[in-house]
């Protein structure tokens, strides 16, 4: 998979975030009470630049991405901002935010398969989103675009009137990126887009998902819980753990070095070349219903300390750039005394049952 | 107890919606015609084939009255009694229907589902054929024949009903049994030497008689109907031998162009809410039940201030 | 997965006809076995009392009820074949003839019912699921719920007693006596479908009668089905509602009002078609009923006759021809549903 022409892009990172959320929660009902899925998420995405979001399973990432898209189901609050092109996508009338799905955001989700109406042909799905945002377009001018995002993805021109059935599971998730695609949005979230596909497909889509920001510029948030994804599709990686962004900053940099106890814990569980035994982190992520005091990591992580049990870690600066929140990093300086002994796991599951 | 009554609640308790007050409505409803059933002979002044009380003779479709709340009917019945009289045939008829089908579809269907081969294929065929046939038909057609064999008797109307369900629990039952039959347990049940009637009652049934009661409660409404529609047509039970709301409607339809109301309207509505009832009870279920459909009660979310971060 | 394009149809369509011979095969083993094999003597039952008993063992040996079972069987199964159903005891008509006299009222009334319920049940289905747990949802729901629940003859009993008279609408047949007098006078009863035929003969007295008569009949039968399209298609609003492809189609910007008539709407009416299949099966069940209510000369209150007179080779013939019916309506059916819905063409 290539493209035809590709110029290096030239990246500032100093240019203007395309998008930019500030301090995001998104809780859901429940019958046992809401679930903080996403508790005061912060980061910015500048044009042409990908964002790994990287996490365990009900970490909250999916949430995040489809609280910025504004699908929530019902019952779900959220708050916060999100500046998109000066405006703050929560705040906006309902109708006004809806608007900018497709032309300014766009997405790209898990199961293309089910993603795709059975009974329109992949022609009438390309032709209702073209029209909706543009209407003035001629016939012959929605089938140009359309066919020209097909030809991107690698889909020959006759498939354009065939039904989704009849694509393969690889092709289908290509069909969807070219959806999402077809109305150049600045920002795209992908929610785990390789995690139904097998292996050599999910190649061939990061390979395209890649290519993306240098022939588009376009943003991306990349939803993933595959470390290796990220490692070869992102610019940045943000981890993310019980609803909290807790590590944030250049991909090489967080693997690399990696400052958040769960960051390294998560690395180390990625099954490598070099993996000689598997490693995983003991426990299970918290109920976000009720999540632990302090840091959330604490009852699971292997160097938590008195205070991680107590106050919650305060977001700082990495050592070598983007943001991180752990006491082991800092600051010193606001650990009360006695709050760097070592916290007794024990001590821990005797108190949870109390 | 209380963890049995818990869940027995929880249809109510987790959903919201109107679902859940719908099943509510309708087991209020039904219960209502199945104490009417259980009690009839103390809840109705009269009998239902009683022409007379003390040597006095009922008036011939008497208007409504002190004596007779829902008036008389040409045959000099009571209205009001044949009415709560109905209810009991009605829920004999069903329970035993219910009760016919379980026996004959539980066990066909166990055994073709189990074996499988060209027992379970010809059985397959035999049951699909009979439901694509119109059911309605399928009972007149039964109770044409068993009126003939046994007389217009309950088990005569229960057995035509019978007819209609038991390929729909054949179906189910043989189903979950074809999928159970393969499950991890039944393998080592069969691995240890266990017998197929023993695999069959210990292992499969279990399994396979939770789905009865929920398609019992689906069937019960369409037995009242399929009952009252074949008493109508002067197929099912007669007069004298039991009160059956579709055959009173069925004599009741003479007086429409008289003005003669009440001998229609009171069995009719008896057969409109007692159906009301199990449909409200069936959907209730289907809504609360069924994950697709149903709406998860949620607390609300009410975001707390931020905490300093 | 790319090797099925819409050539494959004519093939399923073949597929589907071929399998239409061994259904209808089945059920003509069933209706013979419950209706030959299991009653023991017909010809005793129907005819009992009327002629001694030499006469009767005519009429069997006639009839071949004294050959072996499996004889009668393939005589069954062959004059099925010839279009030939027998000849009833009770009135000595052909049950083909039978079926020409009377089942193009069965016809109309079945249809114009299905229209009124079509024109009613979906679009209330619609706003119901669209609008789920609001008040117009509870209040089509109920409606629905009493429809189904509301016995046929019940509300032919409420229409007869409550709305006929105000309106002057007739309650017995289906037309008055003077039009089927005269069309059959004049030679106008062409197609042997009253309704039909009237059209066909431009009279608007005619028309005018026939519409009237029709017009109760095909509401209380229309009600039934309605609850059921209610019903049907508002379950599947809610599930298409929400399904993936709404979900992504709202994320792709698509106006919700367009959302949910092309994607939600739309999809849910699929399988409301297939459904319509088991609807007709239902409708001949509720024609029987409409037909005795309201004296409406179909094959349905022919066939309550026939069961009143014990005529079991009447009733073999028309239940037979029933099930065929139904069974040609499914393949109908189904081949519609493939026309519309790509998948089913595997």
């Amino acid at each position: 998979m290539s493209f035809a022409t590709s110029n290096e892009p030239t990246l500032e990172p100093s240019s203007e975030p395309v998008i930019s959320a500030r301090d995001v929660r998104v809780w859901y009902g429940t019958t046992r009470g809401a679930i903080r899925a996403v508790d005061g998420v912060s980061f910015d995405i500048a044009p042409g630049e990908t964002l790994g979001l990287v996490g365990e399973s009900g970490c909250g990432k999916s949430t995040l991405g489809r609280g910025l898209m504004g699908l929530l189901p019902p019952g779900a609050k959220r708050d916060g901002e999100v500046w998109y092109d000066g405006k703050d996508v929560l705040s906006m009338r309902a109708k006004d935010s809806y608007r900018l799905r497709g032309t300014d955001l766009g997405m790209i989700f898990q199961e293309p398969l089910t993603r795709l109406n059975p009974l329109l042909r992949i022609s009438a799905h390309f032709e209702e989103t073209i029209k909706q945002h543009e209407p003035g377009l001629s016939k012959q001018q929605v089938r140009q675009r359309a066919l020209d995002a097909l030809r991107q993805m690698g889909i020959p021109p006759t498939r354009y009137r065939s039904y989704p059935h009849e694509f393969s599971g690889g092709m289908r998730q290509r069909l969807m990126i070219a959806l999402a695609l077809v109305l150049q949005p600045a920002f795209i979230v992908a929610d785990e887009p390789t995690t139904a596909l097998d292996v050599l497909v999910e190649a061939q889509i990061v390979q395209i998902l890649n290519d993306l920001r240098r022939n588009f510029r376009t943003s991306l948030l990349l939803i993933t819980h595959n470390v290796g994804i990220v490692a070869e599709a992102c610019d940045r990686v943000a981890v993310m753990y019980a609803g909290r962004i807790v590590e944030e900053g250049r991909v090489s940099d967080v693997f690399e070095n990696p400052q958040h106890p769960y960051t390294r814990e998560l690395l180390r569980s990625t099954i490598s070349l070099r993996t000689t035994g598997l490693n995983f982190i003991p426990g299970s992520p918290p109920d976000l219903v009720d999540p632990p005091d302090g840091c959330r990591f604490h009852p699971r992580c292997p160097d938590a300390m008195a205070v991680c049990a107590t106050r919650n870690p305060i977001n700082i600066e990495r050592p070598t750039g983007g943001r991180v929140e752990c006491w082991q990093v800092g600051p010193r300086d606001q650990i009360p005394s006695g709050g760097t002994r070592p916290l007794k796991q024990e001590e821990l599951a005797v108190a949870d049952e109390a | 107890m209380r963890t049995l009554l818990r869940t027995l609640a929880k249809p109510f308790t987790e959903t919201a919606g109107l679902a859940r007050w719908m099943l509510v409505i309708g087991l209020v409803m039904t219960s209502l015609f199945v104490v009417l059933a259980i009690f009839a002979p103390w809840i109705a002044p009269y009998g239902f084939a009683q022409a007379s009380s003390g040597g006095v003779d009922f008036p011939k479709a008497g208007a409504p009255s002190g004596d007779h709340w829902f008036g008389t009917d040409r045959l000099f019945f009571d209205v009001y009694s044949r009415t709560v009289w109905g209810a009991r045939t009605a829920i004999e008829v069903v329970i035993l229907s219910i009760v016919i089908c379980v026996v004959v579809g539980v066990p066909l269907g166990l055994v073709s589902g189990y074996y499988g081969g060209w027992l379970d294929r010809v059985l397959v065929l035999v049951m699909d054929a009979m439901f694509a046939f119109p059911s309605f038909l399928l009972a007149i057609v039964f109770s044409f024949l068993l009126t003939g064999l046994l007389g217009g008797t309950v088990l005569a109307v229960a057995l035509s009903l019978s007819a209609i369900y038991v390929p729909q629990y054949f179906r189910v039952v043989r189903n979950t049994t074809v999928s159970a039959k393969e499950a991890t347990y039944v393998e080592a049940a069969r691995a240890i030497g266990a017998s197929d009637f023993v695999i069959m009652r210990r292992y499969l049934l279990n399994n396979v008689v939770q789905s009865v009661p929920v398609l019992g409660t689906l069937n019960a409404a369409d037995a009242i109907l399929t009952l009252a529609g074949l008493g109508f047509l002067g197929l099912g039970i007669q007069s004298t031998d039991a009160a059956e709301w579709g055959h009173d409607l069925n004599r009741a339809l003479a007086d429409a162009g008289s003005g003669i109301w009440w001998t229609g309207l009171y069995p009719g509505l008896a057969i409109v809410l007692l159906v009301t009832g199990l449909t409200l009870v069936g959907e209730g279920l289907n809504e609360t039940l069924n994950p697709t459909l149903r709406v998860r009660r949620l607390l609300p979310v009410v975001m707390t201030p931020r905490e300093e971060r | 997965m790319t090797g099925s394009r819409s050539g494959s149809l004519p093939r399923y369509i073949l597929q589907r006809v071929l399998l239409v011979i061994p259904m209808i095969w089945v059920i003509l083993t069933l209706v013979f076995i419950v209706l030959r094999v299991a009653p023991g003597d017909p010809v005793s039952a129907a005819l009992g009392g009327k002629l001694n008993d030499e006469a009767l063992d005519q009429r069997r040996e006639a009839l071949g009820f004294n050959d072996p079972l499996i004889q009668q069987y393939w005589d069954y199964l062959t004059s099925v074949a010839r279009l030939d159903f027998g000849t009833t005891f009770s009135d000595n008509q052909t049950v083909l003839h039978v079926v020409r006299d009377n089942g193009g009222a069965t016809l109309s009334l079945t249809l114009a019912a299905f229209l009124i319920a079509l024109l009613v049940g979906i679009p209330l289905g619609l706003v119901a699921g669209r609008y789920r747990d609001t008040f117009p949802d509870v209040a089509i729901r109920i409606f629905g719920i009493l429809s189904y629940a509301a016995p046929i003859f019940f509300v032919g009993f409420l229409l007869q007693a409550y709305v006929a008279k105000p309106l002057g609408l007739p309650t017995s047949g289906s037309a008055g006596v003077e039009t089927v007098y005269y069309m059959e006078r004049d030679g106008l009863n062409r197609t042997h479908i009253l309704l039909f035929d009237v059209f066909l003969s431009g009279n608007s007295y005619y028309i005018e009668d026939a519409l009237k008569h029709l017009l109760l009949p095909a509401v209380t039968l229309g009600l039934l089905i309605c609850g059921v399209f209610i019903r049907l298609v508002r379950v599947n609003i809610l599930q298409t509602m929400q399904s993936d492809y709404v979900e992504a189609a709202e994320a792709r910007g698509i106006a919700q009002g367009r959302v949910t008539r092309r994607h939600a709407f739309r999809n849910a009416l699929v399988p409301v078609i297939t459904v319509i299949g088991l609807q007709f099966a239902l409708l001949l069940g509720g024609a029987v009923l409409t037909e005795s209510t309201f004296n409406w000369p179909g094959l349905g209150q022919k066939l309550v006759e026939y069961i009143n007179d014990r005529d079991y080779v009447a009733v073999q013939g028309i239940v037979t021809i029933f099930a065929i019916a139904v069974v040609l309506i499914s393949l109908l059916v189904d081949i519609v549903n493939a026309l519309i819905d790509p998948r089913v063409r595997y």
